[in-house]
């Protein structure tokens, strides 16, 4: 019982809040469509519907991450980066212990893992996603494109939490991650650099960004000689810059894989749309 | 009506897929990993559930609502030809979504809390403040900036590389002046200034804007605004670290 009233409480203050984020953008809006653009959109009542559904979504959607699963996701972070699960029970004492980079085998796992998973549900990157495949016609596909980015968070999550287990700089990380990527965009197709590059940017959002950070403040403060300010953050930096080289790197992968399919004469599919779902 | 029961059964069915992974990544660390036991099933399955019901309804909020308006508005800009309308609301759009956006509300919290931790700033509660709200403020003139350059962009049909490209050399020239505290904050600021609920309005913006301008193509003119909102912020912050 009041646990279900908790609940309720929690539901009415996440919803204000939401609503109060989304009441500058829908002053902006509304203001330009009446007072500049003088002219009434469109099915005005069905977009209007629309917006109550994307408010009470995301309102439900924070309130479930926040009761089940952020609690959860921030303590392993933390559990995971803390002196007695890495050194071993019993270890932690003195500042004596040599760890090696390889000590903090779990905390690679689990960044990657929750870098991957959290970017699955993140609802920016399903919209670009949706867009992306209905403007295209259905060659870039939605789900293929997702999959790309996720595995692109996993690996710079877990490569910034390398970043900060070493203590190198992170200057030095994402200087090379933007050679990579410049080095990628002369070779790929004009069609997809400009959906890569912005796959970078729809990752690190509502879901991404306070486990992540949480994760990174947890190892930063753990680890000897490291300080917060200078290699608690960065991690959500990782996170952007990967996917585009995963997004690069898939659609060269599909563009590789359609022409030998298609020199290889077995299909004469033109669209050379693979169903998927 | 709008929602017909197959539609609503396939978008939760989707949801559903999308919060597996989480779902799995946590219950595989807390019970083999951490070995603990898994804490209060009933309150997991109750917050999954509002997760799933959550996500279905945005998507078809995201159909019915944001995309056509975005595309509507991009196209009454672009009928009415009136170039400082469109980039005052560019700027209005970048600025005001990211001033309030909740994720940059935090990490600026943190990273102030984090600059009094280390001496950068005075340890006190006035300084702190002042700290998260020029940072916040920075970063929401640098997405303003950014959406008003990336719909310049659009009309002119500049390829988008040319501009990332050299926002990121300009990145890294400016790292080398910035002081070290900064620059975490600085390229983290870059990921966190997108929000679920500017992302779909600004793609749609850019998209509507590119189907709307004769000789524009929508794939390769039509994105690039988030990424350009994600490069800026970056910018303007190293340059915040440098004169403050």
């Amino acid at each position: 019982m009041e646990a279900g009233l908790g609940l309720l409480h929690h539901t009415l203050t996440t919803t204000l809040a939401t609503v109060i984020d989304v009441a500058p953008i829908v002053v902006i809006l509304f203001g330009f469509q009446f007072v500049v653009l003088r002219k009434r959109p469109p099915n005005l009542k069905k977009i209007l519907i629309g917006f109550v559904y994307v408010l009470a979504g995301l309102s439900l959607f924070l309130v479930g991450l926040e009761e089940a699963l952020f609690p959860l996701g921030e303590t392993m972070a933390a559990q995971l980066t803390a002196p007695a699960f890495i050194y071993g029970p019993g270890g932690g004492g003195g500042g004596e212990h040599f760890s090696h980079w390889y000590d903090y085998f779990w905390v690679y796992v689990f960044a990657a893992a929750i870098g991957f998973a959290t970017t699955v549900a993140e609802p920016s990157l399903i919209a670009v996603a949706l867009k992306a495949e209905n403007i295209s016609g259905g060659a870039v596909n939605a789900f293929g494109l997702r999959m790309a980015v996720a595995v692109g968070v996993a690996a710079g999550v877990a490569l910034g939490a390398f970043r900060i287990v070493t203590g190198t700089p992170l200057p030095f990380y994402i200087t090379a991650g933007y050679v990579v990527v410049i080095l990628q965009t002369m070779r790929a197709s004009k069609t997809i650099i400009p959906l890569a590059y912005d796959s970078g940017g729809v990752t690190t959002s509502t879901v991404t960004v306070p486990v992540v950070t949480a994760l990174g403040l947890g190892l930063a403060s753990t680890i000897p000689g490291r300080s917060p300010l200078i290699d608690g953050f960065g991690l959500i930096a990782f996170a952007s810059l990967f996917p585009i080289m995963a997004v690069l790197g898939y659609a060269s992968l599909m563009f590789w894989w359609r022409r030998r399919r298609d020199v290889g004469g077995k299909s004469t599919n033109a669209d050379g749309g693979e169903d998927r779902t | 009506m709008t929602l017909v029961p197959r539609r609503l059964l396939r978008l939760l069915l989707d949801a559903s897929r999308d919060l597996l992974p989480i779902m799995l990544v946590i219950a595989f660390f807390q019970v083999v990993v951490l070995q603990q036991p898994f804490p209060s099933l009933g309150g997991v399955a109750a917050g999954s559930l509002l997760v799933i019901l959550g996500l279905a309804l945005f998507v078809q909020g995201l159909e019915m609502g944001l995309f056509p308006l975005g595309e509507a508005m991009a196209d009454a800009f672009a009928r009415k030809g009136n170039l400082t309308a469109l980039l005052t609301f560019a700027f209005c759009l970048g600025f005001g979504t990211t001033v309030a956006e909740p994720a940059l509300i935090a990490v600026a919290g943190k990273a102030a809390a984090a600059a009094s931790e280390a001496g950068a700033i005075a340890d006190s509660g006035e300084a702190r403040g002042t700290y998260t709200l020029y940072l916040r403020l920075t970063v929401a003139c640098s997405v303003g900036t950014a959406l008003v350059l990336g719909v310049f962009r659009i009309l002119k049909g500049w390829p988008i590389q040319y501009l990332i490209v050299g926002g990121y050399l300009l990145v890294v020239a400016l790292t080398f002046f910035a002081p070290p505290g900064i620059v975490g904050i600085a390229y983290d600021a870059g990921g966190v200034t997108t929000s679920t609920i500017t992302v779909p309005l600004v793609t749609a913006l850019g998209v509507g804007l590119a189907g709307s301008i004769r000789g524009r193509n929508v794939m390769v003119d039509g994105f690039g605004l988030i990424a350009l909102a994600s490069l800026t912020p970056m910018i303007f912050v190293l340059i915040l670290g440098m004169v403050a």
